[in-house]
């Protein structure tokens, strides 16, 4: 039975499709955890429950009657003065001792956002409607929703955004500046407490459009932020703090990890797996991270 | 402080303690309150459902003590209910139930919210020989560890897809189905998945898809490319609300045609007004529906009930909060019967209950759960967009025809 999906083919091309869709909204997480773990030295726990937040948030709008997908530029939007006014709280007094402590501070972060998330829109499991419909392929036998289709194309298209953003404008250089030598950068004019703070709220924009994105093709819950965090730090890991399209790529690789361990190792063994193989990384890897300070390009 | 100015420090103490704890384990019954204690989810990930529960619960003591309260040996007694929020965690629930016992000198409990809860309350209670009637722990391990003190109102989790299989084969023409199932990993779940493992023994069926799904998992597009795959007879899906709204959500967007869909947890997932015409079809399994004609002398009928329910709370009662209220009637009958606050009195007239409410029969069996009251299955019926629970199994309370098989994707609108 659990090999089932060598017997026939097109599982074979679903897998793929729903593993490569999925690995491109991972990549997005995880993106704003390389940038600012890149410029800030910070590894965010709370990652997972920002999406979630993002999410709600494209929930609520939907209750109000407006298209979700809407949410995937109202939440940025929102989560962005949601992440400034954390890094002005909280991020800004763990910034430069060592990663053990913003580790815990984002770790306490993940709970308070839990707990407030299920006082304000309560423990109940929410979706949000997109009504996108569905694409079939090879006389139906393969089946994609439009929405993650949707998601997937929107999630590059604010990458790829960003991207030239980081390029071009000002704010971008001087993250990037940042990122290469806070001390130099600093010296040179720049306001590293200003590109702190927006570092941090460009990183949960992007969760916001994430959470969105999540709201109209997975399921919402306060507790379900834990495994994205997982995801994108794994992803980052893999590709390394500097390299972009490597993030891409590592994404979608999870994505297909996943699906083919759902496939042959059963359901039940999906996220333990992408555990273990966190583990075979870090092992492989030993925190090469830390001794070789990579940046943000 | 010289020594013997310690010494009286601390006999003063000692006797201090001893009179609180002396005054205290007379709490159970203060002037005319009969004081039961509860842990509930009042945070947390069961938080709504523990407020059910609490509606439940507060709903049948107001009842109860407007209604003349409890006669115990000619005195009427009137029931309070001490609260403590146990944060959706088992650890917590257990330390609260100590503390309701010890502290606050509870003899008689009520039960928190979910199986998980009740399994960490019940050697608590058990320990210090409290009778609990609970309404939300539904795992047929708590009724297979010997508990004397425990009390169900509520059918055991095994039973409640069994009845499915069983449409499944009769619909069959009596022969054996192929059953394709997906089980979150959790004590409730797999109890369920036990159920199904039994009725497909009984029946000749076959499983053909067994998955089990993680706790975390919000994406089941591999265990539906299989079932697209193999083509069962019928798909079952337990995974709390989480599984039936990821269920329904991906079914419809990957157009899974299955002639028979089974799952748990659709009324309080509000599959039907969550998912509107997506959901329709699904057959869902319930502890109680307001529909069933139960009836008893404190509610009412079912319907009585659900009016009156939504006049105080302002929303439709989920059978978690119906079998929350039946608990207290079990505990005013179980009084009343004893005539007598002593614990061994009152769990051996709750032993010997067998009563109806409206919620439905009780009679507990050898392992503390009901054995007199079947589970229902609904199913999702719309008209345009408005979609409803309409009660197909058992016969007796079927208001509508089962419809099955299910249409294919390809001709719904």
């Amino acid at each position: 039975m659990d090999f089932l999906i060598f017997k026939a083919p097109m599982l074979m091309v679903q897998a793929s499709l729903d593993g490569i869709l999925l690995g491109i909204l991972f990549a997005l997480i995880a993106y704003g955890m390389a940038l600012q773990w890149g410029v800030m030295n910070i590894i965010n726990i709370a990652q997972g429950d920002l999406v979630i937040l993002g999410g709600y948030i494209a929930y609520t709008i939907y209750l109000w009657g407006i298209h979700p997908a809407w949410g995937v530029i109202i939440s940025p939007i929102i989560m962005f003065f949601v992440g400034w006014a954390l890094y002005k709280l909280v991020i800004n007094k763990v910034v430069d001792r060592d990663l053990f402590i913003s580790i815990l501070a984002t770790f306490g972060i993940a709970i308070v956002f839990q707990q407030l998330m299920n006082f304000i829109f309560g423990a109940d499991v929410v979706v949000a409607q997109s009504e996108y419909g569905t694409t079939m392929l090879f006389d139906n036998s393969v089946t994609l929703p439009n929405s993650k289709i949707f998601s997937a194309f929107i999630s590059v298209l604010y990458a790829i955004a960003l991207v030239i953003y980081m390029r071009k404008s000002k704010l971008g250089r001087a993250i990037r500046a940042t990122a290469q030598n806070a001390r130099a950068a600093k010296i040179l004019g720049v306001d590293t407490e200003k590109v702190y703070a927006a570092t941090f709220g460009i990183n949960a924009a992007l969760c916001g459009i994430a959470g969105a994105l999540i709201s109209i093709t997975l399921t919402l819950h306060p507790y379900v932020g834990l495994p994205y965090t997982v995801r994108s730090f794994m992803i980052v890991i893999v590709a390394g703090l500097g390299n972009l399209p490597a993030v891409a790529v590592s994404g979608m690789g999870l994505g297909l990890f996943e699906e083919f361990a759902d496939y042959i190792l059963g359901t039940e063994f999906r996220i333990g797996a992408v555990f273990l193989l966190l583990v075979l990384i870090l092992v492989y890897r030993r925190f090469k991270l830390s001794r070789k300070r990579e940046y943000l390009k | 402080m010289n020594k013997i100015a310690k010494l009286f420090v601390t006999f003063i103490s000692a006797i201090t303690l001893a009179l609180v704890s002396f005054t205290s384990s007379f709490a159970k019954v203060e002037g005319e309150y009969i004081v039961l204690g509860s842990a509930i989810s009042l945070t947390g990930k069961y938080s709504s459902n523990g407020v059910h529960t609490q509606n439940g619960y507060n709903m049948a003591v107001d009842r109860i003590n407007k209604m003349g309260g409890v006669e115990v040996q000619g005195k009427k007694y009137k029931f309070e209910i001490i609260y403590y929020d146990d944060e959706s965690n088992p650890k917590r629930a257990a330390q609260l139930a100590e503390r309701l016992i010890k502290q606050d000198g509870v003899h008689y409990m009520l039960g928190p919210y979910s199986s998980g809860l009740t399994k960490a309350i019940a050697p608590v209670t058990e320990k210090y020989k409290i009778p609990m009637v609970e309404a939300n722990g539904a795992s047929r391990s708590l009724f297979t560890k010997g508990y004397k003190y425990l009390f169900a109102v509520l059918s055991p989790a095994n039973q409640y897809l069994e009845v499915a299989i069983d449409l499944a084969v009769e619909k069959n023409g009596g022969k054996g189905v192929k059953i394709a199932q997906a089980f979150e990993q959790d004590a409730f779940s797999q109890d369920v998945r036990l159920g199904i493992l039994d009725a497909a023994k009984r029946t000749g069926s076959e499983i053909i898809i067994d998955d089990k799904l993680p706790k975390e998992l919000n994406d089941m597009a591999a265990t539906l490319a299989k079932v697209k795959a193999v083509k069962p007879d019928v798909l079952v899906v337990s995974g709390h609300t989480k599984g039936a709204l990821t269920a329904i959500r991906q079914i419809s967007e990957m157009k899974v045609d299955v002639p028979m869909l089974a799952m748990t947890h659709c009324d309080a997932a509000k599959l039907s007004k969550q998912h509107g015409k997506k959901s329709e079809f699904a057959l869902c399994a319930s502890q109680w529906h307001k529909n069933l004609s139960y009836k008893d002398k404190f509610f009412g009928s079912g319907k009585k009930y659900a009016k009156d329910f939504q006049k105080e709370f302002g929303y439709d009662p989920p059978y978690q909060s119906a079998e929350s209220s039946a608990a207290l009637l079990v505990f005013k009958d179980a009084f009343e019967r004893a005539n007598s606050f002593d614990r061994d009195a009152v769990r051996d007239a709750l032993v010997d209950t067998e009563m109806q409410t409206f919620y439905g029969n009780i009679k507990f069996g050898p392992g503390g759960q009901n054995v007199a009251k079947p589970m229902i299955l609904f199913q999702v019926r719309c008209k345009g967009d408005d979609c409803e629970n309409r009660v197909v199994a058992p016969t007796k309370w079927a208001s509508d025809k089962f419809y099955h098989p299910i249409p294919k994707w390809s001709e719904r609108s």
